[in-house]
Order: C-alpha cells, then structure tokens, then sequence
C-alpha cells in the first residue's frame, strides 16, 4: 500500500471521527465486532429458550389467547414423563439414532478406507458421492416417497426385481414394520457422505512413518488395520457419530415429509411429536415443558459424550 | 512407479476404485430419477415397470409454472389456436392455462431469504469472527462455545416463542423475519468456519500495516478481507445453502407471503391427484444450483460440515 492511498483514505473520513476511529482501543472495537452477533443470538435464541422455560410451568395455548393463564408448576413435566406415548416417541427416535448411526459408519468408513487407497480420479467420486448430503432434505424425502410406491415405485421395483416379490405386495411407508426401515434407509443414502468425509480427514491424517515402521517391524496388515488405523481414526470417528446424533436427534425435515410419523406412531420422532404438540393440538405450555426435556436431554449426552471424546484424543 | 511400502498395490487401487465407483452409481440414481421424472409424460412417469428410456417433454415444467383449468368447448373456441409451444403441451391434455402457479414466487422468496440472511450473516460473521481471531475477548471461550451451543436446539423447540415474539413484532410470514431468523441460525457456523480462516492469515501482516499507519478498521479490510477472500467466499455458501434448504422453520413460520420453496414443492398437485413431473421438475429446478456449488466447494466441504473442528 501507498502513503498516497493512506492518506486518501484519511481524507474521506470526517476529521471528528477519523479521530475517534483511530482512538479506538482494540478492546472496544473487540466489543463493537461482537456484540451484533450476540445480540442477534440473544434475541433470537435465548430469549426465546428463558420464554419457553417460562412458558412449561403455565397451561397457557396459543390459540386461545383470551383464557386465563395458570401457573402449574411442575404439572407438565410430570405429564410428560408420565405418558406411556412419549416413551414410545422416544424408543422410536433411539432406534432411529442407532440404526442410521451404526449403518452410516459401516459404509462412510468403508469407503473412506477405499477412497484412500488413491485410485485415479478419487477426487471426483468423492465429490459425487457427497451430492445428496447437501440438498433440501424436505425436497428429498418427498421424491422419497414416490421411489417407495407400491407398484410404480423405483425401490420397490428394484427390490422385487432382486428377490422376485411382488412390487405392489409391500408397502414401504404404508407398513408398520416397513415405515421405520424407510426412514433409516433415507436418511442413510443422505448422511453416510457426511461420515466418509470425516473418516477420510482421519484417514489422511495418519503419517505414512508410522506404516513404514509396521512393515519394518513385519506386522500383518489387519494387525496393522487394527492397531494403527483404527486408533488413530477414532477420534474422527466419534467426531461423525457425535454431529450425526445431535443433528437426527432433532430430525424433522427428511421424515416429516417421508412418512409424516405414520403409520400410526411407528415412524413419529420426537421432533414431530412435538410439532403436533404444540402447531396441531395447540398446548403451548405442555409442548414448551416438552422442548426443554429434549433439549435438556440432547445437551447433556452430548457434554457427556465430548469428555469421553476428549479422553480418546489425549490418549 | 513408487517402491514405498505404504503405496497399495494396483491390485488394490482397482478393487477399492470399483466399489467406490459402484457405491457412486448407485447412491447417483435417486438423484437421475428426480431430474429424469421431471422430463417424463404423467404417464410414464407412474408406468410399470419403470421406463428408463422414455420420449422427453417439457409438460413437467409447464404443469409446475402454470394453473391450468379443464377447457370447455366454449373457451376453446374464444381461446383460438393456441400460439406458443407451451400452451400447446397444455391444451394437448385439454386444459387451457389459467395463470402462473406461485412456484415462481415461492423460488424467488427461496433466493430473497437465502442471499438476504447470507449477507447479513457474513458481514455479522466476519466482524465477530476477526475479533475473536485478534483480541483479547472476555469469557471467548464461553462466549464461542455459547454461539455453537444455539445450534443443539431442535428448530421446532425454539419455533413456539419465536411464533409468538414474531407475531407480536408483526414479523410472522415476512421476508425480514426470515432473513433475521436464517441469519441467527447460521451464524454459529460462519463465527466458527471464519474464525478458523482468520486464524490462518499470519498477524504479521496486520502488524506491518499498523506500523505503517493503517487504523485497525483499515487494516481489517485492506489487509485481512483479501487474505481471507476464498475462506469467506465458502463459508458464504454454506449458509446459502443451509439458508436454501432449511424446512422446518420455513413451515412453521411462513404461510403465504414469504414462503420459501422447500414447504411449496411437496404441495404441487396436479389436475387428478400428484403430478409427479411437476413435483420433480420443481425439484430438479431448486436441487441443481446447490449440485453446482458442492462442485464449487469441494475443497473446504469437510471444514464446512464440521464448523470448522476438522481441516485438511
């Protein structure tokens, strides 16, 4: 940069307040690039979380804004934990969780170890492979549901086409014990990319040295799998499954427009419980004490689950 | 050729290439079907079994940007001969056309919040970003950790009190309460993802021009705007495309006015019962842009989607 430009700058700006820009100390403009932020994040995350805290103990209902309001203490919550229906959501949401995170590490690091072994043009296929992770899931799930037709669906004719059943025979999100496997099947082909990619930056960050001296050393490959890559992977690992769990524990978008909960409640996940709870059946104060046991819930697993991550990193 | 031991074999590369290119293929034909749907006739698009090769139309397309009326034989007659290609396609299935659809609209809301939020979010992002990068602030790393917390709420369990507030601020189904909304979602990802790009420009550089005279402000962005150009660039389409694909607040909070495409496409019906063309060319439509951009990014795609916790 020139002097001239400096001071052409200098010129632009007013005297009075080129002075105090200047005078400014790193302290306040610390302060002045901050505080937008978090007053953006104040308004629009915590004041709403310290009102639906408020709003769980009162029987309050959006749509009649005209009753009394009244303090119910810890009724809701009771309610809640009490509700043979809830657990059910819940039982249904930690089958979800398990199966998609158990399946999406299988394949994501499958092909993580396959993608390096630096075939030619791994690059490419990565990127190809990424594709469906980073669409619309609502879009998604929707055209989801035309491939599980009966009959004209593209799932259903390849499944026949393999096993020789009738396509219109079975129902993928019609049928009670199919509906929870369609859901897991969606949100695997979405999410895997999204462990591979994961596995892969661990993947990579293993130094070459520490192979070459296993081979010096004449250890196996598999011994070598399972004591170099697997170790030294695991962090990254736990890394995925962490993201994964915190992200299809709110799950809405994919499943509400797959199977919107049904059929009957097989395939309703806490999040679109709570969506009926409080934008169908209007009991604001019941699914406020509802929102703050979920979250409750998926803060603390994950601090839990970020110190068990912290131990495997120091190891 | 390489001798290192560590190099696998050609063997190997080959296998481990196929599946992966297997897996590619397989993971790709979802993807095929949606864009090939949207160029099928109705009737192809629901034959059994499924045709593959199929004579392509435009009727999708049309069906999505158009309301269409069954014609009688009086309308036809006031209508004369139809005069551009599309209102051919439509009075083909007797129908006349009765105006545009709202897909139009609902996309351009989709583009209207999406830059909007991603605007505001960047320059909110960067500001707060740089300082965390180069001062000392008090409880950062509280501070940082509460911005990433914001992002563990279920979208649905903050919605019941942000209805509420948006109702009582006349923000309900407005662009700007959406843009605001988007913005305070996404910036957790951008605090993070910059503040990691930032952290890589070298405070030397911001030290010399200090030396030389420059203020802060100018050596925020003489200086480290451009160093931190391409971070900038990526992170900015990341929340565009958190902000493009984003459902359940979209759902909630916005009905008529500033709703995006996302709730709209899986209402597309058509004349008897869903047109799945339509459906698919809508999302064709709104899924082929962020394709392109996925292309574009491929390089910080793994900083991206882990706020920054895992770089290459």
């Amino acid at each position: 940069m020139t002097k001239s430009a400096i001071e052409g700058a200098a010129k632009k700006t007013p005297d009075r307040l080129a002075r105090r820009i200047r005078g400014l100390s790193d302290r306040t403009i610390a302060w002045i690039f901050v505080a937008p932020t978090i007053f953006l994040l104040l308004a629009v995350n915590i004041f709403p979380l310290i009102w639906t805290i408020r709003l769980s103990f009162t029987d309050f209902r959006v749509n009649r804004p005209n009753n009394d309001v009244e303090w119910v203490g810890l009724r809701n919550y009771e309610r809640i934990l009490s509700d043979p229906d809830i657990w059910a959501t819940m039982q249904a949401t930690a089958h979800f969780l398990i199966w998609t995170i158990v399946l999406q590490v299988l394949i994501g690091f499958t092909l993580a170890f396959l993608i390096n072994k630096k075939f030619r043009g791994n690059d490419l296929w990565t990127t190809i492979i990424v594709f469906p992770m980073m669409l619309s899931p609502a879009v998604v799930g929707n055209f989801w549901t035309f491939l599980y037709q009966p009959q004209i669906g593209l799932f259903n004719y390849v499944i026949a086409f393999f096993t020789g059943a009738d396509p219109a025979s079975f129902s993928m999100i019609g049928d009670v014990n199919l509906a929870p496997r369609a859901i897991v099947i969606a949100d695997t082909w979405m999410w895997t990319p999204f462990v591979m990619l994961i596995c892969l930056a661990g993947l990579r960050s293993i130094p070459d040295s520490i192979y070459e001296a296993a081979e010096c050393d004449r250890a196996s490959k598999w011994r070598q799998f399972w004591t170099i890559t697997i170790p030294m992977a695991l962090p990254f690992l736990m890394l995925a499954v962490l993201f994964r769990g915190i992200e299809n524990f709110k799950m809405f978008d994919l499943v509400v427009q797959l199977t919107g909960g049904g059929p009957g409640n097989t395939t309703t996940l806490t999040s679109i419980d709570l969506k009926r709870e409080a934008f169908e059946r209007w009991r604001t104060g019941y699914s406020s004490a509802y929102a703050v046991i979920l979250f409750v819930t998926v803060f603390g697993l994950a601090s839990i689950y970020v110190k068990a991550l912290n131990k495997v990193k120091e190891r | 050729m390489s001798f290192s031991v560590t190099e696998p074999s050609v063997r190997t590369k080959w296998f481990a290439g196929l599946l992966v290119i297997g897996y590619a293929i397989v993971t790709l034909i979802p993807l095929v079907w949606i864009i090939a749907t949207g160029f099928k006739s109705p009737a192809d698009s629901i034959a059994y079994p499924p045709v593959v090769v199929f004579e392509p139309t435009l009727e999708g397309y049309v069906n999505l940007f158009t309301d269409r009326t069954r014609a009688t034989e009086q309308m036809l007659e006031n209508a004369g001969p139809p005069t551009t290609w599309y209102e051919m396609i439509v009075r083909d299935r007797g129908t006349v056309i009765s105006g545009p659809s709202r897909y139009g609209e609902r996309f351009l809301n989709s583009v209207i919040i999406g830059f909007g939020s991603t605007a505001l979010c960047m320059i909110l992002g960067t500001m707060a970003a740089y300082a965390f990068s180069r001062f000392k602030v008090p409880l950062k790393d509280d501070l940082l950790f509460f911005i990433l917390s914001t992002r563990m709420m279920p979208p649905i369990a903050v919605a019941i009190p942000i209805f509420l507030m948006f109702r009582n601020l006349g923000l309900n189904d407005t662009h700007l309460g959406m843009i605001l909304l988007y913005t305070a979602v996404n910036l957790s990802l951008s605090v993070w993802l910059l503040k990691g790009f930032i952290d890589e420009i070298p405070v030397e550089y911001e030290e010399a021009a200090l030396i030389d005279g420059y203020t802060r402000f100018q050596a925020f962005y003489k200086v480290v705007l451009p160093q931190a150009a391409t971070g900038i660039a990526s992170t900015a389409i990341f929340c565009l495309i958190f902000a493009w694909n984003e459902y359940a607040f979209a759902v909630l909070l916005t009905s008529g006015n500033a709703q995006t495409a996302p709730p709209f496409i899986p209402t597309i019906i058509g004349v008897a019962g869903k047109d799945w063309p339509a459906v698919a060319a809508g999302a064709t439509i709104f899924l082929v842009p962020v394709m392109v951009f996925t292309i574009l990014l491929r390089k910080h795609l793994l900083r991206g989607i882990t706020f920054g916790a895992v770089r290459k």
